[in-house]
């Protein structure tokens, strides 16, 4: 491989490679503000300058090859005045807004100006002013004042969302970004310009002053929004959901996120309708009951009925250890009538990232063997089976089965039994006799397996009553490792829920079975051990990016 | 008996220890002369100087607005974590205001960190140094007790200017 020298350090690089990314790939930070490892070059910034040994100028490092025994500095004198030369520059027209802008704490210019910047101006003149608090696009707030002209959010959306939506106008120190006449700002993939933007100039607007982003813990996690299972960070402050971010995984997502998924799919988590603790419904009211006393009736309930008499549903929303727990519980009550429902949107798909399939678990749950066993019957015998009186209990894990058509509602009024477990109120907990409250995807460990057949790992961001932040290992902003109990902004409610898993287990228990995890960790370890595709998998090996399941191409959703 | 070595050894006079004595009472009548220092607080109140560090108050402009746009900064620098800000938008030019800023005067350790690293001198430390409460919840002080005109506090501001 050929080699450079950064900073007396030998790099290998790849014929092609420019100095930059050699540099990224030996870990060497060379401060670019335009240059995006995954857009094109565009070279306008100028802050990457370097000095290379033997060239009469300084050049800029996205945009020159590198080449065999090349020796650039990027720490030298002369690169550090021309950097600061050029954060004077930059900074000429860009106003003092930090006390006002979101983007402070994770601003690429604040960060520059303070490490290269020479913490004082000679520009004793009037700063241009532009436009502040343009709508661009249904999403974004644009503040002309703070554009760097970078043309990063121009690129990604030709390049990345291929949508030719943005561009510049005017020149010089009025240049300025606008959408093409007639256009609006509306591709999938909009906001991911905001997480790219160096500056606050666009910013999104669900987030707009909600929090300081120092204020705020991040979680790994993973998208529920459809079948690709983009890799995300959830942020929490006040054991709230304040936005999610997406985290860079080139096998999934590369760095991106559709924008339906980073504003829908999180603020059912805090929504009023949450389910708070188990309710069982008496007199036609649903009351709110003790764990163990909903238990105790639930596990009454179904001993009422022969094993023919009663049906489970899973859940493509639920997690593998979630799906696999409640296969296991059927499997123990003998039961074979056990099925669950895809939410396919047709046709709304691209060949970005979002996919027809809204679930982020369909195939995991297919994997872990939700699906009818030997002369079971599968949904739609089920259904039919209801209205012919044949099944009398249903057993529904997080999914709406009532509002899937006029006849399941009907089918479910007509039971005789309805447990369901649920996060939120919906048609089905309407006509429900037992209410367990589940965690959701923010609340709890687990695995979803995505459409290419990657394990991926979600991990609690939220706490609920049965959690502890810190004993629980979750992570914890400043606010939550200093705060107590008296402190006002400590008191985010925290919702009495568990997960599906644990419920099952519990119940299980009641009757008399020997399902007993403990941890999330644990129902994964025992379907690594019984399910081929997920052998040699566990927590660790799966770790932040997730691992490949061992599936054959035909089971793919 | 040993004899005990001093440095230096006392005098004849002093040994008398008479005029020592004496002298102790000139220094204990010449006081009981002095004007008296006692204040007789809550009677009389303690005016402090400008440099007086007490509860640390919110800047009320004169068109009722609060100087503060809720950036946090305060908050973030505050070592008892005192100071709780929840931003929002405002149509007023300055985009972003506190719609609630809270400071629990049981956390404050009355550092004066808040007002030094606010950008926009909107939090400064006042003459009051009066703090009664009876329950943890009135500890927590609101902006009804924060907001203060900014006439009532130009000693602060100026010594700030001077000495910031
Ligand atoms: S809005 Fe942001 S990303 Fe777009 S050109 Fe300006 S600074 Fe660059
Ligand atoms: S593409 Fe799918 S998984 Fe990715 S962010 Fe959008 S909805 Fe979520
Ligand atoms: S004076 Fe110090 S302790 Fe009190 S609120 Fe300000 S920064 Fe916090
Ligand atoms: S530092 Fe000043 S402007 Fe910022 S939140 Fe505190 S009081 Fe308001």
């Amino acid at each position: 491989m050929p080699y450079l020298t950064i900073d007396e350090k030998r790099v290998e690089f790849n014929q092609g490679q420019t100095i930059i990314e050699a540099a990224v790939t030996a870990n060497i930070d060379i401060p670019h503000f335009c240059w995006h490892p995954k857009l094109s070059v565009s070279g306008n910034c100028r802050v990457c300058l370097v000095e290379v040994e033997k060239m009469p100028k300084l050049v800029i490092a996205c945009s020159t090859l590198a080449a065999e025994g090349m020796v650039v500095h990027t720490h030298s004198d002369k690169t550090l005045e021309a950097r600061n030369a050029v954060m004077e520059f930059i900074l000429i027209n860009h106003p003092l807004d930090c006390p006002i802008c979101d983007e402070a704490g994770e601003c690429k210019l604040q960060e520059y100006a303070y490490a290269h910047g020479k913490g004082e101006s000679r520009f004793e003149e009037i700063k241009v002013r532009k436009e502040k608090r343009v709508q661009l696009g249904p999403f974004i707030k644009f503040d002309g004042d703070r554009c760097i002209s970078c043309s990063r959010c121009i690129r990604f959306s030709d390049e990345i969302a291929k949508a030719n939506q943005l561009t510049f106008v005017k020149r010089g120190d009025s240049v300025t970004i606008t959408t093409f006449p007639g256009e609006s700002f509306d591709n999938p993939y909009t906001l991911n310009t905001t997480d790219i933007c160096p500056v606050g100039a666009l910013t999104n607007q669900d987030f707009r002053f909600k929090s300081r982003v120092w204020e705020m813990s991040g979680t790994d996690s993973i998208c529920i929004g459809c079948a690709r299972g983009c890799n995300t960070e959830i942020w929490v402050r006040n054991n709230e959901i304040l936005r999610l971010t997406p985290r860079s995984n080139e096998d999934v997502n590369s760095d991106w996120m559709c924008d339906k998924g980073r504003l829908n799919t999180f603020k059912f988590v805090n929504a009023n309708d949450r389910v708070d603790g188990t309710m069982i419904r008496e007199n036609g009211e649903l009351k709110k009951v003790e764990w163990s006393e909903a238990l105790v009736k639930a596990a009454a309930g179904l001993k009422e009925f022969k094993s023919t008499e009663i049906a489970f549903i899973g859940s493509s929303y639920a997690t593998c250890e979630d799906n696999f727990t409640l296969v296991k519980l059927a499997r123990s009550l003998g039961v074979n009538n056990i099925d669950f429902t895809q939410h396919i949107l047709p046709g709304d798909q691209d060949d970005i990232l979002i996919r027809e399939d809204k679930t982020p678990n369909s195939l995991g749950a297919k994997l872990v063997g939700v699906k009818p066993a030997p002369n079971g019957l599968n949904l739609e015998g089920i259904l039919r089976a209801i209205k012919e009186d044949k099944i009398k209990a249903l057993y529904v894990m997080e999914e709406d089965i009532a509002a899937l058509s006029n006849e399941w509602e009907e089918a479910c009024g007509k039971l005789s039994l309805l447990i369901v477990h649920a996060t939120n109120h919906n048609r089905t907990t309407l006509l429900a006799n037992i209410v367990l409250s589940a965690s959701t995807f923010a609340e709890k460990h687990g695995t979803f397996v995505n459409f290419q057949g990657r394990v991926q790992r979600i991990k609690p961001a939220v706490g609920t009553e049965e959690m502890d932040r810190a004993l629980d290992g979750m992570n914890m902003s400043r606010w939550d490792k200093f705060g107590t109990k008296f402190d006002r902004w400590m008191q985010g409610h925290k919702y009495d829920a568990k997960p599906s898993w644990k419920i099952l287990s519990l119940l299980s228990l009641q009757l008399g079975g020997k399902i007993k995890y403990e941890m999330a960790e644990a129902v994964f370890s025992d379907i690594a051990k019984t399910i081929n595709e997920f052998n040699d998998l566990d927590y660790d090996v799966i770790a932040e990016l997730g691992a490949q399941a061992k599936i054959k191409q035909t089971l793919a959703v | 008996m040993v004899e005990k070595k001093r440095k230096k050894n006392l005098s004849f006079l002093e040994r008398i220890y008479v005029v020592e004595i004496f002298k102790g009472m000139i220094l204990t009548f010449k006081n009981m002369l002095r004007p008296k220092v006692t204040m007789q607080y809550p009677e009389v109140k303690f005016e402090p100087p400008a440099s007086y560090r007490g509860r640390p108050v919110l800047v009320q402009e004169r068109n009722g607005v609060e100087r503060c746009v809720a950036c946090g900064l305060c908050s973030r620098v505050c070592p008892a974590l005192a100071i709780e800000v929840q931003a929002a938008e405002t149509e007023l030019e300055k985009e972003r205001y506190p719609q609630k800023f809270e400071i629990n005067m049981l956390r404050c350790i009355f550092c004066g960190f808040c007002e030094e690293v606010c950008p926009e001198e909107a939090i400064v430390m006042s003459k009051d140094y009066e703090l009664v409460f009876t329950n943890r919840e009135d500890a927590i002080y609101g902006k009804d007790k924060l907001l203060i005109p900014v006439d009532k506090l130009q000693d602060r501001l100026e010594f700030l200017r001077k000495f910031k």
